[in-house]
């Protein structure tokens, strides 16, 4: 492996000559590109967050709330260990949901202008 | 769980890792049924349905072999499928039978703890779409390995993906295999040696005439067949009680041994290491599996590949809400009297007056699902199960043999043999024979571990994809700093750890190799190899100060401006 560390190869996509670095450096510059990764990441980090909150709060229940859990909505034999889990289920899928729906959206939006402006 | 108090923190993350993950890996992925078990009476309404399904499968491999000319067709499709579609295919690929039989089966022996589960195995996949998704599509053409060697030299990190890649795969096969072997033995009343060459040959021929196009396709097709059928069954569990969840919750604790405790969690955590190891393991490993990140290459933008996950997420968290309800009709249907006032489903009727044990179904626990499909819509839908039972090994095979065939072909010997000089035909055919010989090699070691106890491999397979495919595809993605030495010392650490470590543990060195005691007390050791890896990747990069490396951290800028707007990422074939 050293001996394949010391030779220099570098990869096709960078091969593809400089106009590519060129327009890095534009769109770098570009103060949308700016605001693009920033909300997005912004927006991904929240969302990731929030997931993580959700699943652990629910782990931490399980671990910790087993009473809680295990009590009986109103008189039935369901608990709301039941409604939790499944809430937990469908927050998975509605995260996704919000996060489609603004970058598919807004994001990509700003993100063609960007590509655009490059040209 | 209590004595640990006095540590909180520690325990309470490790009883958060447990909540995802006590049995797993195992449930998840390998053979949905481990042990001995009975040839059964052949069942010939399930071997004619799979028959059907197999020459329409057949027949889409046509279709699909008349389409697939060029390396793009074959690794990604032609690039274009759908966000609908792709999504359908990945949660094709991702619901196992094990995980449908296992999970149905879990619910059925402890109630509430399977859904403790199921949600383990899901909230992943949100992370998969905030964090990896766009960038990876952004940036790579037919494999990870493409993202990961992005600004790299292209030798050593190639290696080491298709590396990554290979053992991932492999063991992940043999421990399909041989559930499928034991499986089909027990739904169809097939030879296990059969049932082991029947799968190898198909996959095969899915792979080599249909590449990613039929791969695609049997994945989709699949996932309808299951989720129809899981919906049907839960359908008809509701209907029997008027769709109230709490009559179905009722008549469940009636019959239960547990009675009422199957309505809350039960008893979990063993050892907190293992348990917050495992939770890590298994939601990075699934980043890291290299069958489905290679499917985020067959849409053709970074818009399809987010659908992808928005759609694979709904049909997942679906089909996990159906099996714990298939899971509770179980309850009512194989520990309960049918109309007849007999035990049809277990192997011996509890005495008068005495609850039925959980442990006396016919076929054991994993069959609980097949019984309840039984039940609510006679041989004939039993029959309609078992063989979406078999369709769906088929699926999960073949996106694993290509995946496998296209680190040997696109990464080894396009890249580092031919130093990216050879031409697709010959990187096409270099992919058909490895899937080839994968399939031959696969129905070999299927037939040599039948009577093993193979589901240590699932959880190695996830500790190899966690320790090293993903941390060094996620570093190349967000850390400009990494260098070409630090992925490749800090992913090799990782990928030793995480061997060393399961051979010298309690699941190969006790239970396989017979030894008395194991060198390493935890089963898993994701905290440990996933943590040195990283820190290798840090270390190993921040002290190289070569000139390549300089270079390498320069080249980070067009690398994230390509990852974040898609400037100059692969389109899909105009065709």
């Amino acid at each position: 492996m050293p001996e394949c560390l010391k030779t220099v190869e570098q990869s096709p996509a960078l091969d593809e000559g400089t106009h590519m670095s060129q327009n890095a450096q534009r769109i770098l510059s570009n103060p949308k590109f700016q605001e693009l990764v920033a909300k997005r990441s912004a927006f991904a980090w929240t969302l990731s967050i929030a997931m993580l909150v959700i699943y652990f709060g629910f782990i931490l229940l399980v671990a910790f709330g087993k009473e809680f859990l295990g009590t009986p909505i109103g008189s039935g034999v369901t608990t709301w260990g039941m409604p939790i889990g499944v809430f937990t289920i469908l927050s998975a899928f509605v995260l996704t949901g919000i996060y489609v729906r603004r970058a598919n959206g807004e994001f990509d939006e700003l993100n063609r202008q960007i590509l655009e402006e490059t040209k | 769980m209590r004595a640990a108090t006095t540590r909180i923190a520690a325990t309470v993350a490790a009883s958060a890792a447990a909540a995802g993950t006590l049995l797993p890996a195992a449930v998840h992925a390998a053979g949905a049924v481990d042990g001995a078990v009975q040839k059964q009476a052949t069942n010939y309404s399930a071997i004619v349905m799979f028959l059907v399904f197999v020459l329409f499968t057949l027949g889409i491999t046509y279709w699909a072999a008349r389409r697939t000319k060029s390396a793009k067709d074959f690794y990604a499709a032609g690039g274009g499928i759908t966000g609908f579609q792709n999504g359908l295919a990945i949660a094709g690929d991702y619901m196992s039978a094990a995980s449908f039989l296992g999970i149905a089966g879990l619910v059925y022996a402890n109630g509430f703890d399977g859904l403790i589960y199921s949600v383990g195995f899901l909230v992943g996949w949100p992370l998969v779409l905030f964090l990896i998704a766009e960038r990876l599509r952004n940036l790579g053409k037919y494999t990870f390995a493409d993202v990961a060697s992005y600004r790299f030299q292209q030798t050593p990190i190639r290696t080491l993906s298709a590396c990554g890649s290979l053992a991932t795969v492999t063991f992940y096969l043999i421990a399909q295999m041989v559930g499928a072997g034991k499986l089909i033995q027990l739904l169809f009343g097939l030879d296990y040696a059969i049932a082991v060459v029947v799968v190898g040959i198909l996959m095969i021929g899915y792979v080599t005439f249909g590449g990613m196009l039929a791969t695609t396709w049997v994945q989709i097709i699949k996932a309808v067949l299951l989720l129809s059928g899981a919906s049907f069954m839960a359908f008809m569990i509701m209907a029997k009680f008027g769709f109230s969840p709490e009559a179905m919750f009722k008549a469940a604790v009636d019959v239960h041994p547990k009675g009422v405790a199957i309505m809350s969690p039960g008893a979990f955590v063993s050892d907190s290491v293992d348990t917050i190891s495992l939770g890590l393991t298994l939601m990075f490993g699934t980043a890291g599996l290299p069958h489905i990140l290679m499917r985020f290459f067959t849409v053709s933008d970074a818009k399809e590949a987010r659908k992808s996950v928005f759609y694979a997420t709904g049909f997942i968290g679906y089909f996990y809400i159906l099996t714990f309800i298939i899971g509770f009709g179980a309850i009512v249907l194989i520990l309960g009297k049918d109309a007849n006032g007999a035990y049809p489903f277990l192997t011996a009727a509890p005495a008068e007056g005495v609850k039925a044990a959980v442990a006396s179904v016919i076929g054991g626990t994993n069959m609980a699902a097949i019984h309840t499909a039984h039940a609510v819509g006679g041989d004939l839908f039993y029959g309609f199960i078992s063989a979406v039972a078999f369709a769906t090994i088929l699926a999960v095979v073949a996106g694993l043999t290509l995946a496998g065939a296209s680190a040997v072909s696109h990464d080894l010997y396009a890249s580092v043999f031919a130093r990216g000089r050879a031409n697709e035909a010959d990187e096409i055919r270099v992919s058909k024979i490895t899937t080839v010989i994968i399939g031959i090699v696969s129905i070999i070691l299927g037939i040599a571990f039948e009577n093993q106890n193979v589901a240590f491999m699932v959880g190695l397979a996830f500790a190899i994809a966690a320790s090293t495919n993903f941390p060094v595809l996620l570093m190349s993605m967000f850390w400009g700093k990494m260098t070409t030495r630090g992925a490749v010392l800090g992913g090799s650490i990782g990928l030793i750890s995480a061997c060393v470590m399961i051979l010298l543990g309690p699941t190969v060195w006790k239970a396989v190799l017979g030894h008395p005691e194991a060198i390493i007390g935890y089963a898993n050791p994701g905290v440990f190899s996933i943590i040195l890896a990283f820190v290798g990747i840090w270390f190993f990069s921040i002290t190289d100060n070569s000139a390549q490396a300089q270079k390498e951290r320069r080249d980070f800028e067009d690398q994230y401006v390509r990852s974040q707007t898609g400037l100059g990422a692969e389109g899909a074939s105009a065709h």
